[in-house]
């Protein structure tokens, strides 16, 4: 071989050593994704970040690893895909209780079904004519931002006896403390109830509890938080340790809220118009602020999550017959829209919208809104087709 | 696993002293026997071994080393330098038509270390062989023949090492033949063995998947549930056209009962493989592919993540473009090579939807190899897969340059 194609195959190697990274996928854009930490986080809020992450995205338990054995899911990521919302084939039952009594079929597995199970087991059934809630799994993105909003904003947008004769009234979930909870700073507390913020009804007090409980009825995982086995119901030994739940709360609280798309588009900022002037930001609050936080890069901050964290009456045809904490079983959690035009995206390539999942599309989930959201869903029926059109754009680039 | 190291650590200080005193001159290698058609059923014995003058003993393996540079969808773990096989064989002749093999396998340094195989075999008739001991079961073509330097490819392919478990092996007996017929050859293999446990649907891989077995550190030892599996292989070979083998595997893989006291139903796992070679009479292009199904009885209450069903299977295409002198080395082939796979890892319905299940994964390999020697191959490939999550949701992509060699030694 002569010794330019020698120089000449040594050139293509360090060509190809330095060039390799362009011939390699490009990561998709920020506003195209769910996942990603908020801007701001210091070098050791990575690295629990990253932690979380791992936990959250790429454990899969086995029944060796306390899987079950009963179960709804065997991972955190397999109901959230991509951190988004999730699909029918996770979707969870919860049935029991009718109203703030409480649930009254503890003793037969509520207040959730655990519709799978490892081999050799049973799964949970429905008790026969129990009122039940099937609940598709939300977004996790921004949710530190929400944890980060203080009661008193909250319950300063409650309007439970309609004083401005909008037709809304919506009103906090009051919940009990889970005794392994800290309250925030300047939680406000009513007669041993705390406000609710997460999950459909907004019976969580924030996602410390909403994680361990999630291990415990979604996966079957025991922990010193939730330390009884959903099969057994006896208290066995932890199954998941502290510090993976408190990492997975960092990660949860630490991702960033989904990044708006194509805002200053004409026929998006029309669709803007149409959102407030048919009534849809009455409770789907487009700005909130958080408070103090101990994470820097939550604290004092302006975000857009379109929501009110308030229960409404969603009239009788949302009105599963199941509840949680003080709401009524016709009235839901305001969801939180941003996000919403990814939600396909982790979805399947379609929609399962709605509490249930019941909408495939953006109008059949508008069509859907009754009780407080009645007048708005009148109010739609009367735009024209390229106001429709407008309203739909605009809630796919939240 | 220590004992493993420690008897590979033994054997080579006994080797390096005793290698000082043997005349170089007496090392030879082993013909390969063209004297007849060879098919995948022969691979294991038809490989270069060194033998050392009238000893009735022979060694032999083979390396694999690589770089690599992946990206996934942006994000990338640089630069990576991977050992990843270091192979040994040794064979012997005991008697007239009784002989020995063992193929010990060091994986990724030293993070696995296998004996693949290691078997009797007798021969009463070419068509009656009796094989004992740790055989590899002859499920595809790739799980027979799969030596490193025998391929273009760095990676091995997906649907044969994670959907089928190669290199899979285990405990067993088993009878062989072949039937030679002017320019045809029929062959068969029969083994009942050890098989798979419980792990081929209780594993982190979030999926059904064979090769989570290969785990079980006592599987050489006992069964995990006492019903041999089976393997079963008929192959066809004509020395102008090709090979076709048709190949299944099937038992029970879970533990029903212990103790006297039943646990669950038997669940079987069946898996059926086609497998073809062939060289092109005019191009000299090499065609190679596999296709293989497999069906897991997955409790019905148990999560739709592992799959009942999964299809997958892999085509190479090889084209000699060079033959001439490079560096000296005077029977130096250029090949370019393709490989394109498929693997449907979970084939059915969800039950809330009615609509399919995805988690396919695809994947397309270009590459360029130079044989200095027909027992030595140095690679570039570059690879793109495409893997999507059950759900359908939008792919995430790998692709990225890796270069690498493997030889015999």
């Amino acid at each position: 071989m002569k010794a330019r194609n020698v120089f000449g195959l040594a050139l293509l190697a360090i060509v190809t050593i330095e060039a390799c990274e362009n011939f390699e996928p490009a990561a998709p854009k920020g506003h195209e994704l769910l996942d990603g930490p908020v801007d701001g986080l210091s070098e050791s809020e990575n690295i629990r970040f990253l932690r979380g992450d791992v936990a959250f995205n790429d454990e899969i338990f086995t029944a060796d690893a306390g899987l079950g054995p009963l179960f709804v899911a065997n991972s955190c990521g397999s109901c959230h895909p991509g951190d988004g919302k999730g699909h029918p084939f996770t979707t969870l039952t919860r049935f029991g209780q009718t109203d703030e009594t409480g649930n009254q079929y503890h003793h037969m597995g509520g207040p959730q079904l655990q519709n799978r199970a490892i081999p050799g087991f049973t799964p949970e059934q429905l008790p026969q004519g129990v009122g039940y809630s099937k609940l598709t799994p939300p977004a996790n993105t921004g949710l530190g931002f929400i944890d980060a909003v203080s009661d008193a904003d909250i319950l300063a947008w409650a309007d439970p006896d309609d004083l401005n004769g909008d037709g809304i009234s919506g009103v906090p979930n009051l919940v009990s403390m889970k005794e392994y909870l800290f309250a925030r700073p300047n939680t406000v507390e009513a007669n041993g109830k705390y406000v609710g913020r997460f999950g459909k009804k907004g019976a969580a007090y924030d996602l410390h509890q909403q994680t361990a409980q999630a291990y415990n009825e979604d996966i079957g995982i025991t922990s010193t938080y939730e330390p009884f086995d959903t099969h057994s119901r006896l208290a066995i030994d932890p199954e998941v340790s502290d510090q993976t739940i408190l990492d997975v709360v960092f990660y949860l609280k630490t991702l960033k809220a989904p990044v708006p798309r194509n805002t200053s588009q004409p026929d998006i900022l029309a669709g803007k118009e149409v959102f407030t002037q048919i009534g849809c930001a009455k409770c789907h609050r487009p700005e909130m602020k958080t408070g103090t936080s101990s994470i820097a890069a939550l604290s004092n901050k302006t975000f857009y999550p379109y929501t009110d964290l308030l229960l409404h009456d969603m009239g009788p045809a949302l009105d599963d017959g199941y509840t949680e904490g003080t709401a009524k079983t016709f009235e839901w959690k305001t969801p939180a829209l941003w996000g919403l035009g990814l939600s396909k995206y982790s979805q399947g390539g379609g929609y399962f919208l709605m509490h249930d999942g019941r909408a495939r599309s953006i109008e059949e989930a508008i069509l859907l809104h009754g009780g407080e959201g009645q007048i708005s869903n009148d109010k739609y029926k009367e735009l024209t087709e390229n106001e429709k059109l407008e309203l739909i754009r605009f809630l796919e680039s939240l | 696993m220590k004992r493993y190291i420690l008897f590979f650590v033994l054997i080579i200080l006994i080797a390096f002293p005793a290698f000082a005193q043997i005349d170089s001159t007496l090392l030879r290698r082993t013909e390969k026997d063209t004297s007849r058609i060879q098919m995948n059923m022969d691979a294991v014995y038809n490989r270069p071994f060194l033998t050392m003058g009238k000893l009735p003993v022979s060694v032999g393996g083979y390396v694999e080393a690589n770089w690599q540079h992946l990206g996934t969808d942006g994000i990338s773990e640089g630069h990576q330098f991977q050992m990843r096989r270091l192979t040994l064989f040794v064979a012997s002749s005991i008697y007239k038509r009784i002989k020995f093999l063992t193929e010990i396998e060091f994986e990724d340094g030293t993070k696995e270390i296998n004996i693949e195989f290691a078997s009797v075999d007798m021969e009463f008739h070419p068509l009656l062989n009796l094989r004992g001991g740790i055989v590899m079961n002859p499920i595809g073509a790739f799980n027979q023949n799969h030596d490193g330097p025998k391929w273009e490819f760095i990676d091995r392919p997906v649907s044969a090492t994670q959907m089928l478990p190669a290199t899979w092996s285990n405990v067993g007996f088993g009878l062989y033949g072949k039937l030679y017929r002017g320019r045809w050859v029929y062959a068969y293999e029969a083994y009942l063995t050890n098989g798979f446990d419980d792990q081929i649907i209780r594993n982190v891989e979030n999926k059904t998947f064979l090769p989570a077995s290969k785990e079980n550190p006592d599987r050489f030892e006992e069964s995990f549930n006492g019903v041999p599996l089976i393997t079963a292989k008929t192959a066809i070979r004509n020395r102008n056209v090709g090979e076709l083998g048709l190949s299944y595997m099937g038992g029970v893989y879970n533990k029903f009962q212990e103790d006297g006291l039943k646990l669950d139903q038997k669940r079987r796992v069946h898996v059926f493989a086609v497998d073809f070679n062939s060289t092109l009479p005019f191009t000299k292009t090499w065609l190679n592919g596999e296709i293989a199904w497999v069906n897991v009885d997955v409790p019905e209450t148990y999560s739709q993540q592992f799959g009942e069903r999964q299809v997958g299977g892999f085509i190479d295409l090889v084209q000699p473009v060079l033959r001439k002198p490079i560096f000296g080395f005077e029977k130096s082939v250029i090949n370019f090579a393709f490989r394109t796979e498929y693997v449907d890892w979970n084939k059915g319905t969800f039950r809330e939807t009615g609509t399919s299940i995805q988690d396919d994964f695809v994947s397309i390999v270009p590459g360029i190899s130079w044989r200095p020697t027909s027992q030595t191959v140095i690679r570039l490939n570059y690879r793109y897969n495409w893997q999507t999550d059950i759900l359908g949701n939008q792919p995430s992509k790998t692709a990225g340059f890796q270069v690498g060699f493997s030889s015999y030694f």
